[in-house]
């Protein structure tokens, strides 16, 4: 029955992404009503960008960066301001100057990572005005830089990748926004607060007090869900009853959580004009996800002797149970989604080594809304070419050939992983200041160390929450890194792109290796396991499967 | 970088109020008109006060009631928590130990695992079913009922898995406890059970 459970899951899941692919090819190929695209076409004017013109990639990066800048800055400052602004009902005061930076760079990156805690610290018009926002446009993003590569792989030689203004607001405009308000009204359905009103001061059952904080929850939670935000209306995001009320919103979030990375495979496929190409890539997302899910499922399952018989339920929600806690754990670290159902720091050490790989990775197991995508095809370039050294040729991939610039490129964008987690992981377990985050003493501390920053480097944004992340020291390391996560992979994805649309499309011949079967497939998975396992194997060792290894020998800490 | 700089700005300022401003605000008014109740928070009104929330756990102390999971932050449905401990802490190990020689000495029978764990919200408004009918033959005592018809009415209060395929089957403390209070108003002492006539 849990086996059924499950495929019936991926069906829908697979269906509806097919589907929501083709609206999204047509999207971005212009092939949209006269209406939209007459609205469209007056926004952009207005907005003084020339839609007509296309951009080389140096162009394209220089955009996506100029659009971002002016994000932070807009959203930093209503950050720190918002104590002064209106729409906050529970007198709310502005964030620090380190707490509002990192909270900036997080959602401006598409991490969402929380130092702070929703209900608490953030005022109603930060939740709209502020993150709601860019949890559109940093999705948005992520999915114009994805279309931006593609083109790059599969267009016609020239040497423009597109438009990103043009892309970004079909991203929004098209995709997100009326996925969102399908959302937001089930979820406000099924019990999730719409609500302007401030928290609710009840007198319980046996007369005491208990202040309920709701807030305009629904509309947020929605498109944190599809693009893969994840950062919550409240504290304790997803776990909350009121983000996540019934088995119900938990399914639709879930689904909604891998929707969209997985549609970006068939789009792939679709603007290759060979579906198998998409079909081979999902293949290979697929294969890692489903293998590192059952650890989780297993893991937690069966559960923590140490805490009596039955399935590890500390941290977890009983509507949910360990299989729909796990599923959760293994799609939101699999696909860059900072959300939790369920307190991640007190699953079990292996199912902890699962979200740490997914992680480590860099977030390709379908991944953030583009960026799962463009960070697969930096591990296709990777792969084409160990492929082209095994047997002598000079590697193509679609048609063109992966030189020496392109492979160069990729291991640049594949070592801002090591370089922010490894880096930035040993920085932290060193430095006093840093080191007074961990919770936990033993290997399971290495594991929270490990999980901060691997989340802020493959831009995550969820945590072992024991961790003490709202430090100065870590406010501030985190953000960095998650700058670096995102645009140290970004640049040059974009790059990378960039030349291989300049090179002619070579016609396939016998000779050809093809992208498409289960030997490429193999070919790929087995290039991010081994690169993922050889950089981060040994931090590993350290944290969750030196726990394990204690927890079978009965240890505690 | 200056070319890009007025789209850059406009666009910020346009998706600001479109889907900082129009969209929350329009979900507002159509959740509010749609589903008045969910959208204000679920809450469940007796004689005029509001008791809570229909979706969020709130303590119960007393022996007549069904008592929820453990919370790591007190119920506090403002500022939300979880312990956040590790599979292999110590600390976390004797917590669990200590509940469950509170529960089992409170029930007289085993603790099913939701009744020693804390949840991740702190907020958990359900237990299992297991947990809910062990609590009973104390519930019957206190309100001076047989434990059976206790049992019936929790058995009818259980919610089942979604489609039968998803979640878990569970018992929602807060409601029950309401129905518990309607079905059997506790003697005049207990003060707060008469809403039943």
């Amino acid at each position: 029955m849990t086996l059924m459970s499950y495929l019936l899951y991926l069906a829908a899941l697979v269906g509806l992404a097919w589907l929501l692919a083709v609206w999204m090819a047509r999207v971005y190929g212009g092939a949209l009503p006269s209406a939209l695209l007459r609205a469209e076409a007056a926004l952009l004017r207005l907005s003084g960008a020339v839609p007509a013109r296309g951009m080389a990639w140096g162009a394209y990066a220089l955009a996506v960066l100029a659009f971002n800048a002016t994000c932070f800055v807009v959203l930093y400052l209503l950050l720190r301001a918002q104590g002064a602004l209106p729409l906050n009902p529970d007198a709310i005061g502005g964030l620090a100057p380190d707490l509002a930076f990192n909270t900036a760079v997080s959602f401006v990156t598409n991490t969402n990572w929380q130092a702070y805690s929703g209900e608490a610290q953030l005022s109603y018009l930060s939740q709209m005005a502020g993150l709601t926002v860019q949890n559109f446009v940093s999705a948005g993003t992520g999915m114009a830089v994805a279309v931006a590569v593609i083109r790059g792989f599969v267009a016609a030689r020239g040497t423009t990748l597109g438009n990103f203004w043009v892309d970004l607001t079909r991203s929004v405009l098209w995709i997100l926004l009326p996925l969102s308000v399908v959302l937001a009204l089930f979820l406000a359905w099924q019990g999730v607060p719409q609500t302007l009103q401030g928290a609710v001061v009840a007198t319980g059952v046996e007369g005491q007090e208990q202040v309920i904080a709701r807030g305009p929850a629904a509309a947020q939670i929605a498109i944190k869900q599809l693009g893969t935000n994840g950062g919550g209306f409240f504290g304790v995001n997803s776990a909350h009853p009121y983000e996540n009320p019934t088995i119900a919103s938990n399914m639709a979030q879930s689904l909604s959580i891998l929707l969209i990375p997985v549609a970006f495979c068939f789009l792939f496929g679709r603007m290759a004009g060979d579906r198998r190409q998409g079909w081979a890539i999902l293949a290979a997302m697929a294969v890692m996800f489903v293998a590192g899910l059952a650890v989780v499922h297993v893991c937690e399952v069966a559960g923590n002797p140490a805490l009596g018989a039955g399935a590890n339920m500390e941290g977890k929600e009983q509507r949910f149970g360990a299989m729909l806690s796990a599923l959760w754990a293994a799609s939101t670290t699999a696909a860059s989604n900072g959300s939790v159902n369920a307190m991640h720091d007190s699953f079990m050490p292996l199912s902890g080594f699962v979200m740490l790989v997914f992680m480590q990775i860099g977030e390709v197991i379908f991944g953030g809304v583009g960026a799962g995508l463009y960070g697969m095809l930096l591990y296709v370039a990777l792969a084409v070419f160990l492929a082209g050294l095994m047997v002598g040729r000079t590697p193509e991939y679609l048609g063109r050939k992966i030189e020496g610039r392109e492979v160069t490129l990729a291991v640049l964008a594949f070592l801002s992983m090591p370089l922010g987690i490894l880096v930035g992981g040993a920085v932290a377990a060193t430095v006093p200041q840093a080191l007074a985050a961990v919770q936990e003493p033993g290997p399971h501390g290495m594991s929270e160390i490990l999980y901060a920053y691997a989340s802020a480097t493959g831009n995550n944004g969820s945590a072992f929450g024991g961790y003490g992340a709202a430090l100065p020291w870590h406010t501030t390391a985190l953000g960095i890194i998650m700058l670096l996560g995102r645009y140290a992979i970004i640049i040059p994805m974009l790059a990378i792109a960039g030349s291989m649309i300049r090179k002619p499309q070579a016609p396939v011949t016998s000779g050809t290796f093809p992208t498409h079967g289960p030997l490429f497939v193999t070919l790929l998975v087995l290039t991010v396991v081994i690169l993922g396992a050889l950089t981060f194997f040994p931090v590993l060792a350290l944290g969750p499967v030196a726990e394990e290894t204690a927890r079978l020998a009965g240890q505690s800490f | 970088m200056l070319t890009h700089l007025r789209p850059a700005i406009a666009l910020t300022v346009f998706f600001t109020l479109l889907t900082g401003l129009a969209y929350p605000l329009v979900l507002t008014g159509a959740a509010q008109a749609l589903f008045p109740s969910a959208a204000n928070g679920s809450l469940i009104e007796r004689e005029g006060t509001i008791l809570g929330s229909g979706l969020v756990a709130q303590s119960f102390a007393g022996d007549a009631w069904l008592h929820p999971r453990p919370s790591a932050s007190g119920w506090n449905a403002a500022g939300t928590g979880a312990s956040n401990l590790g599979p292999t802490s110590a600390a976390l190990i004797a917590t669990v130990a200590k509940r469950r020689a509170a529960w089992e000495a409170a029930n007289g029978a085993p603790a099913p695992i939701d009744a020693v764990t804390a949840s991740g919200s702190g907020l958990d408004p359900h237990i299992s079913p297991e947990n809910a009918m062990a609590q009973a033959g104390r519930i019957a005592a206190v309100r001076g009922v047989d434990a059976g018809s206790v049992r019936e009415l929790i058995a009818a209060a259980v919610e089942g898995r979604l489609f039968g395929l998803y979640g878990e089957p569970r018992v929602n403390v807060f409601l029950t406890n309401i129905a518990l209070d309607e079905a059997f108003p506790m003697p005049p002492a207990g003060g707060e059970g008469q809403a039943a006539e």
